[in-house]
């Protein structure tokens, strides 16, 4: 079975992230980036199949240059085979066009299953699998923490606040898997050594038959006017019981409007 | 505030990469529950075995990493920056896979070496006695050899990973000499203490070894009859470099809690670290760290090309864990009555730091080790990194 795993290059939760002020989109060119953490399961997912059914697993991602440092974590956690799309034009884009830039990739791909996170660490709309599936044409589940393959289908168990559902796809299907599904593997120094030598190739928007007006912020559908960093929380209230604890609790939460 | 480094490949900075990933997200959590209970934390050495990192410096035909000191010694610190116990017992693992790995015939490397580097075994050596540390040649502990098997007799003082460890390496005296033996831990005669009561490292059990009547088959001693202490030795300078990235990792972890901690704080209207007193004292401590680092790589670069460190190696055992010592005292300073506090990391590192001077060869042996290596100098003799 082949698979193929979207995977997003971000910046890293652990430092400070901030915005470009020219275009208010995300700094991706002065703090360090790494494979987005929920998408580590989705790559450890595919690993599981692909072991069981002697199948492989091919990686890719759509970013700036150092997005093939993403795409390299999957490959030395086991992955097969990895494709960057990388180009300037696609700087800026929505998620429309970050859905159209990833079908394209794949069409060029031979698969039975295209896996994806639940959601980015950084834009984490969570849209793209849905667009994706659309785009391409296929079957989409969405928010699995259980997925099983059989029989020419996929079948994944989602757990909601009430209830759980088990919902089933032919193949080929866009599953995106959360973090409830597995627990991602740590690449060893051994899986290091190996993915030097696995093929990782960097596609154009041209080897993908787009154009640079299809994509990028001057065809995106929405633009990002403004980010503010929210205010530092202010220093709580503390009230001192003197005997009226009570009516000095409801005073303030009648004050702020909460009863 | 992890250190910056600059790798000699790419694999090398991906394994840094892994290293911290390993250690922020497994081992940080861990620290405070393990070493204020005194657990030994086994499973976290099978996970570092896993990812490789337990062999690294070995033979890649036997399950190593074939990676420099240069690169090791740098993991070993960062490890070390988030847990100096586990930092110590990495050191010790794989000190005691240095006897079969360079002293093995081919035949002892192919049966004991996929094992002891494979990840999921974990070694220990046993050359201390109660009453011989810093003069190990005293040792009192026999081998003696009747039929195809030496018996072992006597008590080994000191074991870190004593009831722990797969395999313990064992100094004994056999005839004129001491000699080198590897002894599984589940071989009958073979029992462990109860771990000593610590002032620090007290997630690393360290513990005396009694053996009596030990039998193991001759092909289990390592190296020549009378070899012993010269692998013994010849361990410890490699030994050596693993404390010194160890102390330089504790210290850089004491410099960054401190710089933290004098960044926020203020008194008198300003943060401390605005003070230009305490900022002459941060900078003191930094200026130590990075000596420290400098003084293992050095060292370490010298092994990697094949060149005589032994000088090179206690230089930077003694250094590293002397300005260990004063960047964790000094970093106690820094945060006032919270750094003296168990609320806090920093009093345990102080703690941390005092047994760096005295493991593998005390400070004052380190210094006795150099003193008598000026003797015999190469006088200035230039060479270069291919050998010549
Ligand atoms: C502050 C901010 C606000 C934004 N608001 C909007 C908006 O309102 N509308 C809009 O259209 N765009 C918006 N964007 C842009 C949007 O985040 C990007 O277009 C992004 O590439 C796709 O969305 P996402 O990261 O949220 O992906 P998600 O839908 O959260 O990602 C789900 C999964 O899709 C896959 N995936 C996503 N991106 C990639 C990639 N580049 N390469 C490979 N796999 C990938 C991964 O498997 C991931 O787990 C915004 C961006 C920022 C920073
Ligand atoms: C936590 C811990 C873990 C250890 N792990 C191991 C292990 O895994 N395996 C192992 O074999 N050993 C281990 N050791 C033992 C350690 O190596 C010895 O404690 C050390 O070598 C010192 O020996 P000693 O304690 O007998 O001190 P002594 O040799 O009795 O020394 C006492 C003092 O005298 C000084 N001194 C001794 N001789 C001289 C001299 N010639 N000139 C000047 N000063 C001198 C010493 O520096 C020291 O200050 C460990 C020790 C500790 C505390």
């Amino acid at each position: 079975m082949n698979i193929v795993v979207c995977v997003k290059y971000v910046p890293d939760a652990q430092a400070d992230r901030t915005f470009s002020p020219d275009d208010n989109t995300t700094d991706r060119e002065n703090v360090d980036g790494l494979l987005s953490e929920l998408d580590e399961y989705p790559v450890e997912e595919a690993l599981k199949l692909a072991d069981a059914t002697d199948g492989k697993v091919i990686v890719l991602t759509v970013g700036p240059e150092d997005a093939t440092d993403a795409a390299r974590k999957a490959l030395q956690m086991g992955a097969h085979e990895a494709v960057h799309v990388q180009d300037d034009a696609i700087h800026g884009s929505d998620a429309l066009a970050t859905s159209k830039v990833l079908a394209a990739a794949i069409a060029k791909l031979e698969y039975d299953l295209i896996l994806t996170g639940m959601a980015s660490t950084d834009g984490s709309m969570g849209v793209v699998p849905a667009m994706l599936a659309e785009r391409l044409g296929l079957p989409q589940i969405t928010l699995a923490s259980e997925l099983t393959i059989e029989g020419g289908k996929a079948v994944i168990r989602r757990d909601n606040d009430a209830s759980t559902e088990i919902i089933e796809a032919s193949l080929p299907a866009v599953v995106s898997v959360t973090d409830q599904i597995n627990e991602p593997r740590y690449p060893s120094f051994k899986g290091i050594m190996a993915a030097k030598k696995k093929p990782l190739q960097t596609w154009s928007l041209e080897d993908l038959g787009l154009t640079a007006d299809e994509v990028g912020s001057a065809a995106a559908w929405t633009t990002v006017t403004s980010v503010a960093e929210r205010p530092a929380r202010t220093a709580g209230q503390v009230v001192t019981d003197e005997g009226d604890g009570g009516a000095k609790l409801v005073e303030f939460l009648a004050g702020a409007k909460l009863v | 505030m992890p250190a910056d480094r600059v790798m000699p490949t790419a694999e090398a900075a991906d394994l840094i990469a892994l290293t911290r990933q390993l250690a922020h997200r497994e081992l940080a959590p861990q620290v405070v529950r393990h070493e204020a209970d005194e657990i030994f934390p086994r499973d976290t050495f099978r996970l570092l075995g896993r990812a490789g990192l337990l062999s690294l410096p070995y033979p890649g035909e036997y399950g190593g990493g074939d990676q420099p000191y240069e690169v090791y010694l740098q993991v070993l610190e960062e490890i070390a920056t988030v847990w100096a116990s586990v930092g110590v017992g990495v050191s010790v693992h794989v000190l005691s896979c240095f006897g079969p790995a360079e002293f093995g015939t081919p035949e002892q490397r192919e049966r004991w070496l996929p094992g002891l580097l494979g990840g999921e075994q974990l070694g220990a050596y046993c050359l201390s006695e109660p009453h011989a540390g810093s003069d190990p040649a005293a040792m009192r502990t026999r081998a003696v050899l009747r039929n195809d098997e030496y018996v072992l007799d006597g008590v080994k003082a000191w074991t870190t990973h004593g009831g722990q460890a797969d395999f313990y390496k064992v100094m004994a005296r056999t005839g004129t000499g001491i000699s080198c033996f590897l002894v599984p831990a589940n071989t009958p005669g073979l029992e462990s203490d109860p771990p000593e009561r610590k002032m620090g490292l007290t997630a690393s059990h360290t513990t005396s070894i009694r053996l009596t009547d030990v039998r193991v088959p001759v092909e289990n001693r390592v190296g020549a009859e009378g070899e012993g202490l010269k692998i013994a030795l010849k361990g410890l300078d490699s030994g050596r470099l693993g404390i010194a990235a160890v102390a330089t990792g504790l210290a850089q972890a004491a410099l960054d809690a401190a710089v933290a901690y004098a960044q926020e704080r203020e008194t008198f209207g300003r943060a401390i670290i605005d003070h230009q007193g305490l900022s002459f004292l941060l900078a003191d401590m930094a200026a130590a760290v990075e000596v420290s680092r400098a003084a293992y790589l050095s060292a370490a670069r010298r092994r990697d090309l094949g060149l005589p460190f032994t000088r090179q190696a206690s230089i930077a055992k003694l250094v590293a864990t002397d300005n260990a010592m004063r960047v964790t005292t000094d970093a106690v300073q820094v945060l006032g009555g919270v750094g003296y506090t168990r609320d806090f990391p920093l009093e345990r590192y102080l703690r941390e730091a005092k047994v760096m001077q005295i493991f593998e060869g005390t400070n004052q042996i380190q210094r006795m080790v150099i003193g008598r290596s000026l003797a015999k100098d190469t006088k200035g003799i230039i060479r270069t990194a291919e050998g010549s």
